[in-house]
């Protein structure tokens, strides 16, 4: 049986995928970004996940505006890393996991969430970002990847409980796929920046600590933060952090958190990093 | 079935310096963003650089986008229904950081935006509401 061990979350910055390919990450801004990820590279070599579900957004590469799907599945083998302008990153091309991802396509629209389905895509560094992040400079991404797609951009962006109801049905849909798959799952973006207008530059670390806190304790209130409420506290932008909900949901009632952290700036954003474990996960191994 | 509102959607329109991105927005933007979009590709990038107005003339944009373009006013290309996430395209295009053309929006030099990011960015004490002024 499939299941979900670990979620983990980060920012997408785009900034932190320049900086990785050209050999930046030492330099002393970007040193204090990359140094926050080394416990999770380790981490990850020893995990040695199987899949991982990737919630992020897709920047206008891929889907936007032609097509704007509130939530939208990766069904491909492989999605190529968009070029934004500047040529692709140069990063391996994502390989998809088509079983896995045939499997939540039907059960999550048995569970009533409308999702659309691409079967053709290119990936920004939206999903990019933090595979560098998590795994480092690579030949082969070291696991499969089923790419999530959510509207972060345009108004109303599915709100933040029906993010949350989302995970919980993707933790049902895993548990019920018969090959046994060590399956993660990420959310992504965040956390408080904008990117527009005159408020440009707004950074919340109060807001992002308290989100944090509520990630590894009582999120039920997380639930609840609105749409409205994360516009003006979190910055237009901001609202990408509805995507860590999906990844706290799949993991169950009670977490462990494995690691956190938090710095300000990456160009224009609040870095946030958390890894969190379901409870029962960390008693299986406990037992074994 | 109608699911209880929250909060009147006039509010979005409460935010300081903010323009919240909508169906409508999107698509008077739509053309605007067939335009940016064009950009992903390298021939594209190089035929805009060539000639820009000739370039923005094979797009259905409005004349104010096309004008608003060519003097990289990102404000104005929000306030013609643009969207951060496409018009990056273009200041990618001119080889400028997403940084430098965020803080082309605000009242700051980039220098200074970089400074202010770096010294913890903008707080969000009376940014939140134009009614309420906190």
């Amino acid at each position: 049986m499939a299941r979900i061990t670990a979620g983990v979350a980060t920012s997408h910055v785009p900034a932190i995928g320049a900086a990785f390919d050209h050999g930046r990450t030492q330099d002393p801004y970007w040193k204090q970004v990359f140094d926050g990820y080394e416990w999770v590279k380790t981490w990850e070599k020893a995990e040695k996940p199987d899949v991982v579900i990737l919630c992020y957004n897709d920047h206008a590469s891929a889907m936007m505006l032609d097509v704007v799907p509130t939530f939208a599945l990766g069904m491909a083998e492989e999605f190529t890393p968009a070029d934004e302008g500047w040529g692709p990153r140069p990063v391996p091309v994502v390989q998809g996991h088509i079983e896995l991802a045939a499997h939540l396509a039907e059960q999550l629209v048995l569970d009533e969430f409308d999702l659309t389905l691409m079967n053709n895509m290119d990936v920004d560094h939206g999903c990019t970002v933090p595979l560098s992040l998590m795994f480092g400079k690579v030949d082969a991404w070291p696991c499969k990847v089923i790419p999530l797609a959510v509207n972060v951009t345009q108004f109303p962006t599915p709100s933040g409980n029906r993010c949350w109801m989302l995970g919980e049905a993707i933790r049902d849909a895993v548990e019920s796929f018969p090959e046994d798959l060590n399956v993660q799952i990420w959310g992504t973006g965040g956390m408080s920046h904008q990117l527009q207008g005159p408020r440009a530059g707004l950074i919340n670390p109060e807001f992002d600590n308290a989100f944090l806190d509520g990630l590894s304790g009582d999120a039920a209130d997380l639930r609840k933060i609105t749409r409205l409420e994360y516009l003006r506290e979190s910055g237009s932008e901001g609202i990408e952090l509805i995507m860590w909900l999906i990844m706290r949901a799949a993991l169950g009632e009670d977490v462990e958190e494995l690691q956190r952290f938090y710095h300000v700036p990456a160009s224009n954003t609040a870095v946030g990093h958390i890894v969190l474990k379901p409870k029962e996960a960390a008693k299986a191994k406990s037992a074994a | 079935m109608t699911t209880k509102r929250l909060y009147p959607l006039s509010d979005l329109n409460d935010i300081p310096g903010t323009t919240v991105f909508n169906a409508a927005r999107a698509r008077e933007a739509y053309h605007l963003h067939k335009f940016c979009m064009s950009l992903m590709e390298p021939a594209n990038r190089e035929a805009f650089r060539d000639h820009q107005r000739a370039y923005l003339d094979r797009f259905k944009m409005s004349e104010e986008q096309k004008r608003a373009v060519l003097d990289r006013d990102f404000n104005k290309l929000i306030d013609l229904g643009g969207n951060i996430y496409f018009l990056v395209k273009l200041s990618n295009t001119d080889g400028w950081s997403v940084q430098r053309a965020v803080s082309s929006m605000t009242t700051m030099t980039a220098d200074e935006y970089a400074a202010m990011m770096r010294e913890g960015g903008r707080s969000p004490e009376g940014q939140r509401s134009i009614r309420e002024g906190n």
